[in-house]
């Protein structure tokens, strides 16, 4: 019998050590994720006057968020751009993933895949900029429509409102739709597809009833990724959304920092993360519906 | 070469048909007809083009040339859900996000049938297989041996004039395998529907089969019923990849119409007929006669025969609890040959190193020249 077992010490069991080995992660998840959404939390049951922060637990901050108009306005409107990101990113993403996993050769497809990460090699902040300059009102799109003679004026409804916080959006998020949708199709057995055929249905109805049910996990997950994210972006409707554009984060941002709020503001970012959840958990759910066939 | 024909009128028929992928030539002129209610096999080894030949069949595939009609149709052009033929995959392609009954069901959607009726044939066509009772289940909780049948449920439910098969035993288990390989043959006969089976497995063609195409390198180099391709093969190769063969070297003469003049190193000498050069005769070329090991037999202390005997030395033996495979070298040849025998009541069992005599006759001789 060995000494350890007769006398187990600390970081010997199977369960420290496992707890020794993640614990640099897991302490700085803790300290860097953990201890500002419970601040955040906590923040918002006190509230705050000019400068003193009051930290009597209260609902005060929820019913103002509540009872103001102007902040389930901007909560709707978050949730209605990033819905439509959401779903423009999506749909342009499937066709792409769907032409990279069916028609480039097996050799191609890593190098299309790398070609399609391209963008991140920029910063998030030059690619919003350089929209803006695309979409302007003397920028690229309409310097080259009037040129070409499409149109008179300068198109206007492209910038400085919640088409340019779409448009910009779904740019930026398109990689991250096109990968989970580009996996899910790559796994799908080809013979599948054949067999589709084989029993009377077109090419149409077999994408129909196979590739795409086969491909909605990947969806669902391209879904997820565009959506959460999105909902709490400020850099791009700051920048290209003009004030017809803003999102909740703009309000959060100006609680904090312009109104001296912080309590409101934690208010909101919790009400902001509670709306997020209920739509994931309900994406989660429908995911589950096509996963149950599959292992 | 001469096949022997379909026994019933042609279901499917192929006239010079050409495939390339690229510069490879993957079939080379094959033309075959392929009777109603046949239970046809394309038989060869890997690369020799019969899944090709089977996806042409099907739609998956177009030709490069030559003509495919199917039920008196010309399938150029057809695509693969407008052509009366199913499919069951290799893989078998259960659709994992289907139960067993949606799977089963999959290509009845167009049928003009009820909901109720729709039931009800997927019932019957569960039931055919012997899967009654499993079209609640998830296509992913099924075995392997399973999957197949609702693969074959799927395509039978259709009616199709053709079954494609394409290596359907291969994924199972030995045992599995030559119990579907009845239930299968069981199966045809019921449905009476044309089977063309791919396989690379000689022993399932001549099982199954009521003929079969042997395959080599793009081109059908023998399409007889399997006695026919087990007695007469029309080439070493066929003779080789169909059951065990030996071949001795021989040098033949024709003496006239009905009778060749062979001489066997280590058999001798012996007169054949035309039947057993189905290759046809080529005099001048290198010749040799094959010969099947279970049409030979080893002569035991005391035995007596009317047969030809022949001598040799026994350089090793397998037992195989009901036979013995005997390697023995004749006098006068280089490599042994394969003999087998039953080990019956009372019969020894020969050593390594034992002299054998061994008696044959000429009718099994077959000639290649």
């Amino acid at each position: 019998m060995s000494e350890s077992k007769a006398l187990p010490k600390l970081g010997q069991s199977e369960a420290a050590q496992g707890y020794l080995l993640i614990a640099p992660p897991l302490l700085y998840a803790l300290a860097l994720l953990a201890v500002p959404l419970g601040a955040i939390v906590l923040f918002s049951f006190w509230s705050q006057d000019y400068l003193t922060l009051d930290h009597a637990l209260t609902l005060k901050n929820y019913r103002e968020a509540f009872s103001e108009p102007l902040y389930g306005q901007l909560l709707l409107r978050s949730l209605m751009i990033s819905g439509a990101v959401t779903v423009v990113t999506v749909l342009s993403a499937f066709p792409i993933a769907y032409f990279v996993s069916f028609h480039v050769a097996p050799g191609r497809k890593s190098m299309w895949i790398f070609l399609i990460t391209i963008p991140f090699w920029t910063s998030y902040l030059i690619r919003v900029f350089l929209w803006k300059v695309i979409l302007g009102y003397n920028g690229v799109l309409n310097t080259t429509l009037q040129g070409l003679g499409f149109i008179d004026e300068p198109l206007t409804f492209i910038l400085y409102n919640a088409n340019a916080v779409v448009i910009t959006l779904a740019h930026a998020f398109a990689p991250f739709a096109i990968l989970p949708i580009f996996v899910a199709l790559e796994k799908i057995d080809r013979s599948l597809l054949e067999a589709g055929r084989d029993l009377g249905e077109s090419h149409l109805m077999t994408f129909w009833r196979v590739t795409l049910p086969l491909a909605m996990p990947g969806v669902v997950a391209a879904v997820l990724i565009v959506f959460i994210p999105t909902v709490g972006d400020y850099v791009t409707p700051r920048l290209v959304g003009g004030p017809g554009g803003l999102m909740i984060a703009n309000m959060i941002q100006t609680q904090f920092l312009k109104l001296n709020n912080a309590p409101m503001g934690a208010a909101l970012a919790v009400l902001a993360m509670a709306m997020v959840t209920a739509v994931s958990i309900l994406f989660i759910l429908i995911n589950r519906r096509f996963l149950k066939g599959s292992k | 070469m001469k096949d022997t024909p379909a026994q019933s009128s042609p279901i499917i028929t192929l006239e010079n048909v050409e495939k390339y992928y690229g510069d490879y030539h993957a079939l080379r002129g094959i033309s075959a007809e392929i009777g109603q209610g046949e239970f046809f096999s394309l038989l060869g080894p890997s690369g020799c083009g019969k899944t090709t030949l089977l996806r042409t069949i099907a739609g998956f595939e177009a030709l490069s040339s030559g003509r495919l009609t199917i039920d008196g149709r010309d399938m150029a052009g057809v695509p693969a859900n407008k052509r009366p033929t199913n499919m069951v995959f290799q893989s078998y392609a259960i659709f994992p996000h289907l139960s067993v009954a949606e799977n089963v069901g999959f290509g009845l959607r167009r049928a003009p049938l009820s909901k109720a009726e729709k039931a009800r044939a997927v019932g019957e066509a569960l039931e055919m297989v012997g899967l009654a009772g499993y079209g609640a289940r998830a296509a992913h909780a099924l075995s392997g041996g399973q999957r197949q049948r609702v693969a074959l449920a799927r395509a039978l439910i259709l009616k199709p004039k053709v079954l494609l098969l394409d290596e359907p035993l291969s994924a199972l288990d030995k045992k599995l395998r030559e119990q579907m390989q009845l239930e299968l043959r069981r199966l045809q006969r019921q449905v009476g529907i044309t089977f063309i089976l791919v396989t690379h497995d000689q022993e399932e063609a001549l099982i199954m089969s009521d003929r079969i195409a042997v395959m080599f390198e793009g081109q059908i180099a023998q399409l007889d019923a399997p006695q026919m391709l087990y007695r007469r093969p029309v080439t070493r190769q066929v003779g080789e990849f169909i059951g065990v063969m030996n071949f001795l070297p021989a040098r033949a003469t024709m003496t006239d119409q009905d009778h060749i003049e062979v001489e066997a190193s280590g058999l001798g000498r012996a007169v054949i007929g035309p039947d057993q050069v189905p290759g046809g005769f080529h005099p001048g070329q290198t010749a040799s006669v094959g010969i099947r090991p279970e049409t030979m037999s080893i002569l035991f202390a005391g035995e007596t025969t009317d047969r030809r005997v022949a001598t040799g030395i026994v350089e090793d033996r397998a037992y195989y609890g009901d036979m013995t495979y005997y390697e023995v070298r004749l006098e006068g040849v280089e490599r042994p040959m394969t003999i087998s025998m039953k080990n019956l009541v009372g019969r020894p069992v020969l050593d390594r190193g034992a002299e054998a005599r061994v008696a044959w006759d000429a009718g099994s001789l077959v000639l290649f020249a």
